[in-house]
């Protein structure tokens, strides 16, 4: 059964892979500004969750910690940024 | 996987769940991230993510690490309710801002971006 552990974490990881990939795309080659910050969003979301797994591979406690500040300094960015395309524009 | 090793079956086929469900729930809303057509259809697809997949998969922490040390530990559900209540708000704010820029390009932008987009076969 800790073999199903393992592949279950395994599969987890190559994912959430996946997924930061596709946010990765959609940073990269999104049409506009707006698209650029949902994929920010996302990839940081997807990078705490990756975090997450890695603590439970390792068994250890403190990849919890660094989830928590990806958690809090992420959401002031991407607040940040869209408050910046909203003032970006008024200004222009 | 020097410490997987020293948890009971049961817990682990719990943990292995947990885990399966929220990375492929986060893997779809990537992929709706990635092949969604306008913005506005966009924003939906990572919410997938950031709810029910990081609730899964704290979950899955919770009883891997419960399971661990022996007693409860719920640390993980300070994330689930730090991201449950700030991805509204990011959201709203980044919906405001497209919103406004469409605006402020032409009067239907938004409208046009909107319908321009192809639709599935109903």
């Amino acid at each position: 059964m800790n073999a199903l552990l393992a592949y279950a974490i395994v599969f987890a990881q190559i994912s959430l892979g996946i997924a930061m990939i596709c946010a990765a795309y959609r940073i990269l080659r999104g049409p506009r500004a707006q698209d650029r910050v949902l994929g920010l969003d996302t990839l940081y979301v997807n990078a705490m969750l990756m975090l997450l797994v890695f603590g439970i591979k390792s068994g250890s406690t403190l990849y919890f910690e660094m989830a928590l500040v990806i958690a809090l300094l992420g959401f002031v960015g991407t607040v940040a940024l869209a408050k910046f395309l909203l003032r970006g524009e008024v200004i222009e | 996987m020097s410490s997987a090793s020293e948890i009971s079956a049961l817990a682990a086929f719990f943990t292995a769940a947990f885990l399966l469900l929220g990375s492929a729930l986060t893997l779809i809303g990537s992929l709706g991230l990635l092949r969604l057509h306008s913005f506005y259809e966009r924003v939906h697809a990572p919410t997938l993510g950031t709810t029910l997949g990081v609730g899964c998969i704290a979950m899955s922490s919770i009883v891997y690490f419960s399971t661990l040390a022996g007693q409860v530990a719920l640390r993980e559900v300070l994330i689930v309710l730090f991201v449950t209540i700030t991805t509204p708000i990011t959201l709203m704010v980044l919906v405001r801002a497209a919103l406004f820029r469409d605006q402020t390009e032409g009067q239907d932008a938004s409208r046009a971006n909107i319908e321009s987009a192809p639709r599935p076969p109903e």
